[in-house]
């Protein structure tokens, strides 16, 4: 196995009087596709909001490239905030910016690159996710569905992040663009050596690109490991998650 | 993680050929320079790419080799490329999958277009500035046919929200304006030893001028921005789409509870700025002429006929109207993004005192006119 990326230590988070984590841990390691699943309510996408530095959990700690959060200063935060790319479930792409202005913005800001430079890179990102090239005059509210999935995608991918965390990215697509979305993940972590951290309920992603997940229910980390691994794994929970026997999937 | 050096290249020129012998870490951060120096670089041969020094290279660095290339090709010369390792080669193959089109020049259209299209839109503008009107309309003699849609609980919360607790602010803008009308005509009345006339002064100019316009005003900016607002917010999450699926007609529920609520409430704050204003001139009065407020109040019987008050009173439920629908239409053309909101509430705003404030003329030309 290849150095850690991320590393969550009993992490314990509650709002007021209701508990939802209960000292949690897993591991991420590099080069992989890890997913955090749970039903709805399990706590997974706040799981996610606390490692990109949006909340911060009561206790225990969270370790992104050694880095523990917890005692991160305001500019090593930056600089890690530079090293991944977020893609929120519903884009949010800033909406009074065309495309390729959104993607365009993080190079303005973050670098010194010349202006043609720069749009050959919007161009890029825009071909790599898969939009066609006029998508980069729209405006986020002319865009269907899944192209502000992809727009978002070359947005997290501007600055060609380490780290790559993704809220629900197949939820909202049609099955075929689903696949092509996976497919597409799958061909940049292979290429850019991404680490993708993702939340899912899409059986297939689960299948056929997660590497290792880790099954969040009842407040605490049920199971962790590659789906052969927690299949083995006898748990109400993992049966119920995966409709064990009723759709084929089977130990 | 491993010190990267910043990205660099260095030319060797033969008869035949320009080598650039590339090295250092071709990504993002250590870009710029190279990115530089290749755009003034005019080679004078077929140029030769010799990447085995780079340490690594990211998109954006692959971007650079790619746009320096087309340039070359523009120039005439061939490139070509030696000790790529294979990995390079892939991510090259990822993000130029094919030739990525050219974008097409953008065409700039000309004067007449751009006349013709402004005047278009404002005439669309116009159109929809009606159909709003009449489709408002149209379901307001609906609901008086049928009385029972009239969402009399909504009117009463609009009241409480757009009268009561904009009582505060309007007894401080009235009461100042009391105060600066007092204070003025008393320096000017005082030569004439006309002291009493601050009396006629202070009572026929804000009952039947200033109380109505300041109230417009403050309740212009409180009141018929958060119209503009709400409604923007509920278009943009889909609200009003999710209302009128449900059937729930926009204008029952959301505008013309506004407009009465507004309605109702203007002239009652109106009269309530001209008692707290009269109260403001009153004040200075006895402090500045000694006119005791016995005495005031005592002149104000004579000097104030009543039409002056119901004059002013009644410019409250036309004000209220305009303020009130300015609000809610220019709530309804906010658009999908965030922008817009800000945008149309500033709109919202402006609109609405500019027509007050035409109105108010209106009425002044028109009561003249009629020797009232």
């Amino acid at each position: 196995m290849s150095s850690i990326a991320l590393e969550v230590r009993d992490v314990s988070t509650s709002f007021g009087e209701n508990l939802i984590h209960d000292r949690i841990s897993c591991t991420v390691y590099q080069n992989e596709i890890y997913a955090l699943l749970g039903g709805s309510g399990s706590g997974k996408s706040t799981l996610m909001r606390e490692m990109i530095l949006l909340e911060r959990p009561d206790s225990g700690t969270i370790r992104i490239f050694g880095q523990d959060l917890s005692t991160i200063t305001p500019i090593e935060a930056l600089k890690l905030r530079r090293s991944w790319g977020v893609l929120f479930q519903s884009g949010a792409l800033f909406s009074s910016l065309t495309v390729g202005e959104n993607i365009a913005l993080l190079y303005k800001e973050y670098t010194d690159l010349p202006p043609n430079l720069i749009q050959e890179l919007v161009n890029l990102k825009i071909n790599l996710v898969g939009l066609p090239l006029h998508a980069k005059h729209l405006y986020p509210s002319e865009l269907s569905g899944g192209m502000v999935k992809r727009a978002a995608l070359a947005r997290a991918l501007a600055l060609d992040p380490k780290l790559l965390f993704l809220d629900e990215p197949t939820s909202g697509l049609d099955p075929l663009s689903a696949r092509q979305f996976d497919e597409l993940i799958l061909q940049l972590r292979d290429l850019l050596g991404l680490t993708v951290i993702m939340v899912t309920h899409d059986l297939d992603t689960i299948h056929h690109i997660i590497d290792r997940f880790t099954l969040l229910g009842n407040k605490k980390a049920i199971a962790e490991g590659t789906l052969k691994e927690v299949l083995q794994v006898d748990h109400p929970i993992i049966d119920y998650f995966f409709q064990k026997g009723s759709h084929g999937i089977t130990r | 993680m491993q010190t990267r050096i910043p990205a660099s290249f260095s030319v060797i020129e033969d008869k035949e050929k320009t080598t650039l012998v590339c090295s250092g870490s071709w990504t993002i951060e250590y870009l710029h320079e190279v990115a530089e120096a290749l755009e003034g670089l005019h080679p004078r041969s077929n140029v030769i790419w010799d990447i085995a020094a780079i340490s690594d290279i990211d998109s954006s660095g692959v971007a650079l080799w790619h746009m320096s290339n087309e340039a070359f090709k523009c120039q005439g010369y061939h490139y070509s490329t030696i000790n790529a390792r294979e990995e390079y080669t892939h991510l090259y193959r990822l993000l130029y999958p094919e030739p990525l089109h050219q974008e097409p020049p953008r065409t700039y259209p000309s004067w007449i277009y751009i006349i013709g299209q402004a005047s278009y839109r404002i005439y669309t503008r116009l159109l929809s500035f009606l159909a709003f009107f009449g489709e408002a309309f149209v379901i307001f003699f609906y609901t008086l046919r049928y009385p029972h849609l009239i969402r009399y609980r909504s009117i009463g919360a609009h009241i409480l929200e757009t009268g009561a607790r904009a009582l505060p602010i309007i007894a401080i803008s009235a009461f100042l304006i009391g105060v600066v009308v007092a204070y003025q005509s008393v320096v000017q009345l005082q030569k004439f030893g006309a002291d009493i006339f601050i009396v006629d002064m202070i009572g026929i100019s804000l009952t039947r001028e200033l109380a109505p316009l300041i109230t417009a005003i403050v309740v212009a900016g409180r009141s018929g921005s958060a119209f503009t607002a709400q409604i923007g917010a509920m278009k943009m999450t889909q609200e009003i789409d999710a209302m009128k699926t449900m059937g729930f007609d926009p204008f029952t529920f959301l505008v013309w509870p506004r407009v009465i609520a507004l309605m109702i409430v203007m002239p009652l704050l109106i009269f309530f700025a001209d008692m707290v204003g009269i109260l403001g001139g009153m004040v200075i009065a006895a402090t500045q002429s000694h006119l005791s407020f016995t005495e005031f109040l005592h002149r104000l019987q004579g000097a104030l006929a009543l039409k002056h008050y119901l004059i002013g009173i009644a410019k409250g439920p036309f004000f209220a109207f305009l303020i009130a629908f300015v609000g809610t239409y220019r709530g309804f053309q906010v658009s999908m993004n965030t922008e817009s909101i800000g945008q149309y509430t500033t709109k919202s705003v402006v609109n609405a005192i500019f027509l007050v404030i035409a109105c108010d003329a209106l009425f002044s030309v028109l009561l003249t006119e009629l020797k009232l």
